[in-house]
């Protein structure tokens, strides 16, 4: 990806007085922000939730269970226990900055690599370790009703952003979708569409692209020829912006700002979070056939983790005690809702059926009792 | 209660649906101030305001799209897709999400919204307007695809597509938009959406049709009645999910079938139709089923799409021979 900060050549004004009929009728610029260097320190002064340790702490440990989530998922599908995932490991700042930069009345639509946004918003890791284990029921989240579940075919929720934005616009209502997707779905129409129809009605609606520079094991150089993807709202007439998204600082304070603007009727926002996906693409993936090791390891320095930790401990706010209690307590949790999700049976399998009408007309009853009685012989 | 056209039954239902459910909004291309290019959404704006009816910008997979989005916050959506021609786009949002949005949530999250749209050839249309897609539609698990044949029954039909809780595609007969006018009681009734319709009752022959077909198959069956030979003509008017016991009670009742419809042959829905007679009603048949459909070829331009359409002269031949087998 093109490097920070980089805006695109001004015109000269003048030469709109020299030549009427030539004139620039339009320029843009794209900005990028950032609070913590990758070894944590400040690099401008940290917005006001950030000077509550309590607060950077709760990020810090949304992170650190999103983490736990995704280790554990892919140990439990290399032991046959799980369907294929897509691991989110180093991606984390993106969605847990999302997540809590919401309110939890506002609605989310995830893309399949947002876990810790769910986790924080009340997905349960039950839930998430049932749906990635091929279970319907984990998409049927006890809280956050109207959340979208996970969405696989690329870009195909934005427009579904678009429905529940203008929903809370027709109903007058001050709540916000937040719709997040990866850097391939801007090459498709649907987030192309969505952002003009966003940008049309000026709907209370958020896009965050979590740009993990690979679209399974197309770079991003290969996707646009775009210097960023935050310019691809300029077109839609809406605002967009880069932020540093292992910098889970600088995600929360621009959804939040995003959020904030759009519920007060200011219209959409995208948000590009440059992160990097340091795993395969899923668990199913190689990535060592596209990219070498010597690629993705500078990454590793740019941990988001790692990052804030090294904030709080910076601050005296973190010490190696609260990182052993807190290591202890996730796993302890994730331990758990592994062995609930392995001791849950699967459904019956009327079930597959049962949701496709809310009343099965006939044929489908018909159907119904032959794979019934199948399944008993 | 007047006399009114199978659009006009359509506006009647629009307005009626709308009246009685805030949450029944009405967008799509050139539908508000326009009121349709076929003039079916006339008069709502002004009718129901802004808030009610609105134009979306020119992205049929996003009018389908966010349609999604509003039908799972409770909206009830009525999407209008100018011609089912432009309508692929969206098909995408009706395999992947619409269709299986309650299967996938476990009924958190459903979709009760209308796809609406003109279907059909001749009208003398240009390229791309005279598509019958609907096989497409039928082969989705979680759709109901419905395709009214009069006025009457556009009107209940659309009521209860609305009402409906579940996701249903809509295509009206462009050919019989204005072909016949007959009186429609505003009385919000809506009719069933997993029933056909008899239309003639007759001993001799079942004739299976849907959509403008209507009209060839009523008039073959005439001509044919002229040489006192009885037909049973059946409007299927919901494909999916299909009436398959009034097709099986009238084929066991005549013992010879003609299937009619005007998309493409190979894997038309007729093919559906044909299998569930032999599945089922093989023994009942004195001939085998014959289908009169569309050719396997693209949709012509107007000046060939009479030999495209199928003809009342293809459908009696169809079943002179059914008659005639020994």
């Amino acid at each position: 990806m093109p490097s920070a900060e980089k805006i695109s050549e001004l015109p000269d004004i003048a030469e709109a007085a020299r030549d009427p009929a030539a004139a620039t009728v339009a320029r843009f610029e794209i900005r990028y922000s950032r609070f913590l260097d990758p070894k944590g320190k400040a690099v401008r002064p940290l917005p006001d939730f950030a000077a509550d340790g309590a607060e950077l702490v709760a990020l810090y440990r949304g992170m650190v269970l999103a983490r736990a989530f995704d280790a554990k998922a892919v140990a439990l599908q290399r032991t046959g226990r799980l369907g294929t995932f897509p691991s989110a490991l180093g991606q984390e700042a993106v969605a847990v900055g999302i997540a809590a930069a919401m309110r939890k009345d506002d609605v989310f639509l995830p893309s399949f690599r947002e876990h810790g946004a769910q986790l924080w918003r009340g997905v349960s890791l039950v839930e998430l370790f049932l749906f990635w284990g091929g279970d319907e029921r984990g998409s049927d989240f006890a809280e956050v009703r109207e959340d979208f579940p996970i969405c696989v075919p690329v870009a195909t929720h934005a427009p579904h952003a678009v429905g529940v934005a203008l929903a809370f616009k027709l109903r007058h209502q001050q709540r916000v979708a937040v719709c997040a997707f990866g850097d391939g779905a801007t090459s498709k129409g649907d987030v192309a569409e969505a952002l003009n129809i966003a940008g049309v009605w000026r709907l209370p609606l958020v896009f965050v692209i979590n740009n993990n520079q690979w679209a399974i094991s197309v770079p991003v150089a290969q996707q646009t020829a775009a210097e960023t993807l935050a310019q691809k709202a300029i077109a839609a007439g809406i605002e967009g912006e880069q932020v540093d998204g292992n910098d889970v600082i600088a995600v929360r304070e621009a959804v939040a700002r995003a959020v904030a603007a759009a519920r007060d009727g200011a219209g959409p926002h995208l948000i590009e979070a440059l992160t990097y996906r340091l795993s395969d693409h899923t668990t199913a993936d190689d990535a060592r056939r596209y990219r070498s090791d010597v690629d993705v390891s500078p990454h590793w320095s740019e941990d988001p983790i790692t990052r804030l930790r090294n904030h709080l401990v910076g601050r005296g706010q973190w010490a190696k005690a609260d990182e052993e209690r807190l290591l202890a307590e996730v796993s302890a949790a994730v331990d758990k809702a592994a062995e609930t999700y392995l001791a849950t049976p699967p459904q019956q399998p009327g079930t597959i059926f049962d949701f496709t009408y809310e009343t099965l007309p006939n044929e489908l009853v018909d159907q119904r009792r032959s794979a019934l009685g199948a399944a008993q012989e | 209660m007047s006399e009114i056209n199978l659009v006009q039954a359509v506006n009647l239902a629009l307005a009626r649906a709308m009246v009685e459910d805030d949450n029944v909004v009405v967008l799509g291309e050139d539908v508000a101030a326009e009121g349709g290019v076929f003039r079916a959404t006339d008069g709502l704006l002004t009718r129901f305001g802004p808030g009610r009816v609105f134009d979306t910008p020119l992205a049929e997979n996003a009018i389908v799209g966010l349609s999604v989005g509003l039908a799972a916050q409770g909206f009830r959506p009525v999407a209008e897709i100018q011609f089912t021609g432009f309508i692929y786009p969206a098909i995408d949002q009706l395999v992947s999400h619409a269709s299986r949005l309650r299967t996938r949530t476990r009924g958190r999250l459903t979709c009760p919204m209308v796809v609406r749209s003109p279907a059909g050839g001749g009208i003398r249309a240009i390229e791309h307007h005279s598509e019958s897609p609907e096989a497409m539609f039928a082969h989705i698990p979680g759709l109901r695809v419905v395709i009214p044949s009069s006025p009457a029954r556009a009107y209940g039909m659309l009521l209860a597509a609305i009402r409906d809780p579940d996701p249903v595609v809509f295509l009206e007969p462009t050919r019989l938009y204005r072909a016949a006018r007959e009186e429609v009681e505003d009385d919000g009734a809506a009719l069933p959406l997993d029933r056909c319709f008899v239309l003639r009752e007759g001993t001799d022959i079942t004739f299976l049709t849907w959509g403008a077909m209507i009209n060839e198959t009523l008039a073959a069956s005439d001509t044919l009645a002229g040489e006192r030979i009885s037909v049973e003509v059946i409007d299927l008017a919901t494909l999916k999910p299909l009436d398959s016991d009034s097709i099986l009670a009238s084929v066991a009742k005549t013992g010879r079938c003609v299937i009619i419809h005007e998309a493409p042959l190979t894997g038309g829905f007729g093919a559906e139709i044909a299998a569930k007679i032999a599945e089922r009603g093989l023994v009942s048949l004195l001939a085998p089923i014959e289908r009169v459909a569309g050719w396997d070829t693209v949709m012509p331009l107007p000046r060939l799409e009479q030999y495209y359409l199928p003809s009342e002269a293809r459908i009696v031949a169809a079943a002179r021979r059914i008659l005639a087998y020994q």
